[in-house]
This record gives structure tokens, C-alpha cells and sequence, in this order.
């Protein structure tokens, strides 16, 4: 996967603009980044990362910002550290959040390696490999259901 | 052991005596509030995929705000969905085109001292003002509110921001959370609990109080707390428990400030961490915005009016109410009369500008000074606008001056 860089504080209007939020997430996606990085939702292949500074998906409690990444492709999330809000929320969709403290050190256009579940980044292009806070259990087992709903369904499902 | 506020009203919705920091813990909810954007329209497809109802239609509040007025055929299908929806779920407790969420939910009386609640929106630490552990949540982990009642917590610790002395004239409770958002970062709040303390801080009105919880998302804390007192129960007319923290409670930082020393604050483009006093800006301004949440209660409309009574505005001056109670209050008492002749447009009680949603954006080029929370790039229309936070008084000064001005100067 390829990485697509960003810096610190990037936040929830940059990724899914407030004007677009009465729209589908089809709609939303097409507008990811474009006060930033126009054309960002295009150029994006499916499978690849986005990584961020310090405090990434800051801003608004939507839930339309990590949508919108996942509806494009984006299989990953690496910052050096997450809005506890986003973070939640990300999670809760089903797309994995990875926090690593030197997420600082890949550059734009890098290829990755992720292992969510191991909390590891191989970095292809460098060489090195990153470490990750791991994502607690009781969150990956949401991940790995495809997010909070597909979850909730498996547990109302499961006879009392 | 002493315990945080946060500490013990985390350790009552959890059900154990002790909760350590850092602990992860199953809270019960006792309130869920949604708006137009977040809520019905979200949440009502994902229940019908579930065949899953609300685990309590008592305990959840619905409020129209962000599509308000509607405007297309997309903002009116928004808002019809939320008409629809509570009647259906159940839902006694709608507000419909009454303001915004945050102020509308405490105008009410559905806030509480020891309450644990959930919002559908960034801002609801607000409701901390009131003594309650109140935050916000994407609209998935709210259908998981609404089916279960519960919601997973990381216990958090308490940063305190204690502030003795008291305000000066001209200088208001954005401009604190403005100084401590340009101090601290917005990740200053660590997604822990911030408690707001000191002389300074039991001075100020529920409202003021509201817009320093209200910020303290910009903070980056999960919630923002403030004690129960008088203050609380006046404005909640009604008899409520005092809910505080414990002498010598551990915290993760303990920020001492004198509150007498703080100017009055202005955030440059494009974050509210850009921010420096008011007199190392002169930048001309060609749009003055008085509204929401965090801008224009009732206590932010008076703070307005104290410097526009007898002036005029020299730029474009918008004012949109946060709450219909606050206008019309507003209106009674004349304050809305002196926004009104020093030249303000009144627009409806909605959040509108404030998240570029609504009619009203930013066109190229503008450049704008806002009482608002947020000055992202693009957030209020164009991504070539420049908008400016600052309090009410300041965005005042600001219009009569037709650049960014020092209010003390007018007050004097």
C-alpha cells in the first residue's frame, strides 16, 4: 500500500467538508481533502494508507470523515497521534487507527507494510520497520466484524 | 482515596466504587442527545438493519439545528426525517427549530449534576458545565447508545486549568479557552477530562461556563468539568447535589493562572491554536459574525451589545441567536434592539455559518472575525476565506472599527 502523507491537526472539515454533509458518502468522498490536497480523491488506489501528525481528525464528532476515507480505498489510518473522538469513530466504522510515534518518519508516496492486529509497519521503500500502540481487543474484535454495526448485529443475533 | 469529579461521576454510570485512570470501563447512559445531521437520518436506517428500538425513548433528547432554516430539497428531507423519526421511535423530548443543541439541552432542564450523558456532536462537552460527564460520539457508537444504553470509557485523568483573581472588563470566557487552546495545542486536552477551577471560574455565569466546556473540543478533551454550586442550581431553578472533586485528587497537570492578566484573544487563520492578545492584530475585516454555540447566548449577545449600544458597524454584521428563549429574552430586555440599530442582520437560531452549513458561506476572499469555535480552512465556505476567532466583545469592536480592535477601548 501506498502512504499519503499528511502534517499535524488535520482535521474532520478538511476531510469530509462541512457543505457536502447533507449529501451520500459518495458524494462526500469525492470532496476528501480538497481544500488541501484537491484531487486527493481521485488519485487514491484502494489499499492504501493515510498518515498523519499529531492530533489527526481533529475537529467534528462526524462520522462521515473516516467514511469517507474508507469508501475510497484507504485500508489503514497511521498518525503519530488520533482525536480521541475520530479515533472512536474510525474504529467504529471498521477501518483501523494505528498510533505510532514515529509515523513522522514516512514520506509521501512510501510503500507500507501494515499489520494491524501485530501493531508493525514495515516500510518497504526505507526498509525500517515502526512500532504501534496496539489496538486494544475489545476494539479489534469490532474491527474485525467490519465495524460497530455488523458487530451489535452478531450480538443481538447470539441467543441470550 | 480522593477522586476527580471526573473520577466520580465515571465510578456512579460504571457502577464501581474506585476507577483508576486509564481503566476501561461500561458506563450507563442517562442521556442521549442528537441533532438533525447526526441523528435521525443517520441512526434510523442502521436500527432498521438491527430490528433493534431505543433501550429508553426517555432518555434521549432530538434537536433541530444544523438544517435549520432548510433550504433545499436535501436540508428539508434532513429535517423531515427528524419530525418523522421521534414519533415513531417514541421520542417525547424534541426540539424542533427552538436552537441549538448544546444550549437548547440545559435551557430545558435535561441536564443534571452527576448525570452521564452522550452527544451526537463534538461540542457536547458543554453539558460538563453542569457537573456532568458529557461528550461527544460519531453517529455508529450512538445507534450503540441507542440499542444498549452503554458506551465503553477509558477512565480519564483530570488536567486541571485553575484560574484565581477574576476576569477583566472587555475579557470573557472564549478568550480563556483561546489563550489555553494557543498555550496547550489542540491536543493540549489529551482526550482526558479538563476541569475548569478557581475564583475566576466560580464567577462566571452558567453560560460562560458553557462556552469554556463547550471549547474544550478544540482543547482535545474528551469533556470539560466544572463543579456544581449556586450558580447551577440558580440557573437550573431547581434544588441540585454539588458534585466536586476531592482535596488533593491526583491529576495528570495541575496549569495555575492569574485570571486579572489575560487580554482579550484573537485566533488567526486557520486554527484556533493560532492565537495571540488582541493588539498584535490590525487586519481589516469585512464580515463580523455573532453566533453559535460558543457565541451567542444570551450572555454573549449582552457582551455584544455593551459595545455596539450607541455605534455603528462598519462591516457586514451577522448575529444568529444560539437559542429562540435567548432572542426573545434578547428582545425583552433591548439587548437585541442595540445589535439591531448598530446595523446587525439577524439570521435564524441554527448553527448555520459556523459549519459552512446553510446558505450563508464565505466567498472568496472574505475575510471574517467570528465568536465561533472553529476557523479551519473551508470550514465556513471558501477555502480562500480568512476567518479570525474572538468573544463577542472583541468581534463587536472589531465591526465598529472595521478591523480588529481592542474592545476595552470602546468600554472604557
Amino acid at each position: 500500500m501506498r502512504a499519503w502523507v499528511f502534517g499535524d491537526n488535520v482535521d474532520t472539515d478538511a476531510i469530509a467538508p462541512g457543505r457536502y454533509m447533507k449529501l451520500g458518502i459518495e458524494e462526500i468522498a469525492r470532496h476528501c481533502f480538497e481544500a488541501v490536497d484537491p484531487g486527493f480523491a481521485t488519485k487514491v488506489k484502494n489499499g492504501d494508507a493515510v498518515v498523519g501528525g499529531r492530533n489527526f481528525g481533529t475537529g467534528s464528532s462526524r462520522e462521515q470523515a473516516p467514511e469517507a476515507l474508507k469508501h475510497l480505498g484507504v485500508a489503514v489510518l497511521v498518525a503519530e497521534s488520533f482525536s480521541g473522538l475520530f479515533y472512536r469513530n474510525a474504529i467504529n466504522l471498521g477501518l483501523p487507527a494505528l498510533a505510532c510515534a514515529q509515523a513522522k518518519r514516512i514520506r509521501q508516496g512510501d510503500l507500507l507494510k501494515v499489520d494491524p492486529l501485530g501493531g508493525t509497519i514495515e516500510n518497504l521503500t526505507t526498509g525500517e520497520t515502526l512500532e504501534c500502540e496496539p489496538i486494544p481487543p475489545f476494539l479489534m474484535s469490532i474491527i474485525r466484524d467490519g465495524g460497530l454495526l455488523p458487530h451489535l448485529e452478531k450480538r443481538l443475533a447470539r441467543p441470550a | 482515596m480522593p477522586r476527580t469529579l471526573a473520577q466520580k461521576l465515571v465510578a456512579r454510570a460504571s457502577g464501581g466504587e474506585q476507577v483508576t485512570p486509564g481503566e476501561i470501563v461500561t458506563c450507563k447512559v442517562d442521556l442521549a442527545m442528537v441533532h438533525d445531521s447526526s441523528g435521525p437520518r443517520r441512526l434510523k436506517p442502521r436500527l432498521e438493519r438491527l430490528g433493534a428500538k431505543l433501550w429508553d425513548p426517555s432518555k434521549v433528547v432530538v434537536i433541530t439545528d444544523h438544517y435549520l432554516p432548510a433550504y433545499d430539497d436535501e436540508s428539508r428531507k434532513i429535517i423531515q426525517i427528524a419530525r418523522d423519526w421521534v414519533k415513531e421511535a417514541g421520542v417525547g423530548a424534541f426540539y424542533d427549530a427552538q436552537g441549538i443543541c448544546h444550549v437548547v439541552l440545559p435551557e430545558r432542564g435535561h441536564l443534571r449534576p452527576g448525570m452521564f450523558a452522550v452527544g451526537g456532536d463534538s461540542h457536547s462537552p458543554t453539558g460538563g458545565a453542569f457537573a456532568a460527564y458529557m461528550f461527544g460520539i460519531g453517529a455508529t457508537e450512538m445507534l450503540g447508545v441507542m440499542v444498549t444504553g452503554e458506551i465503553w470509557l477509558k477512565v480519564p485523568h483530570t488536567i486541571a486549568m485553575d484560574f484565581d483573581g477574576g476576569l477583566s472588563p472587555g475579557v470573557s470566557a472564549k478568550d480563556v479557552m483561546l489563550f489555553l487552546i494557543g498555550r496547550f495545542g489542540m491536543d493540549g486536552g489529551q482526550y482526558q477530562a479538563v476541569e475548569y477551577r478557581g475564583p475566576a471560574i466560580r464567577a462566571l455565569s452558567m453560560q460562560e461556563r458553557m462556552t469554556l466546556c463547550n471549547m474544550t473540543a478544540e482543547l482535545g478533551g474528551q469533556t470539560g468539568l466544572i463543579a456544581s454550586d449556586s450558580v447551577t442550581e440558580e440557573f437550573l431553578k431547581k434544588k441540585i447535589e454539588i458534585w466536586d472533586g476531592d482535596a488533593g485528587a491526583p491529576l495528570l497537570a495541575h496549569h495555575k493562572f492569574d485570571a486579572g492578566e489575560l487580554a482579550p484573544q484573537v485566533a488567526a487563520p486557520h486554527s484556533p491554536a493560532n492565537t495571540r492578545a488582541v493588539g498584535e492584530f490590525r487586519e481589516k475585516v469585512d464580515l463580523a459574525y455573532i453566533g453559535a454555540c460558543t457565541g451567542a447566548k444570551l450572555d454573549d449577545l449582552r457582551m455584544a451589545a455593551s459595545v455596539l449600544k450607541g455605534r455603528k458597524s462598519k462591516v457586514k454584521l451577522l448575529v444568529a441567536p444560539a437559542s429562540l428563549r435567548d432572542q426573545q429574552a434578547a428582545e425583552k430586555e433591548g439587548t437585541l434592539g442595540i445589535l439591531l440599530d448598530a446595523g446587525a442582520e439577524l439570521l435564524a437560531n441554527s448553527c448555520g455559518m459556523c459549519a459552512g452549513y446553510g446558505e450563508n458561506l464565505l466567498p472568496d476572499g472574505a475575510v471574517a472575525i467570528s465568536t465561533t469555535a472553529r476557523n479551519f480552512k473551508g470550514r465556513m465556505g471558501s477555502a480562500s476565506a480568512q476567518v479570525y476567532l474572538a468573544s463577542p466583545y472583541t468581534v463587536a469592536a472589531s465591526a465598529v472599527a472595521g478591523r480588529i480592535a481592542d474592545p476595552r477601548e470602546l468600554l472604557a
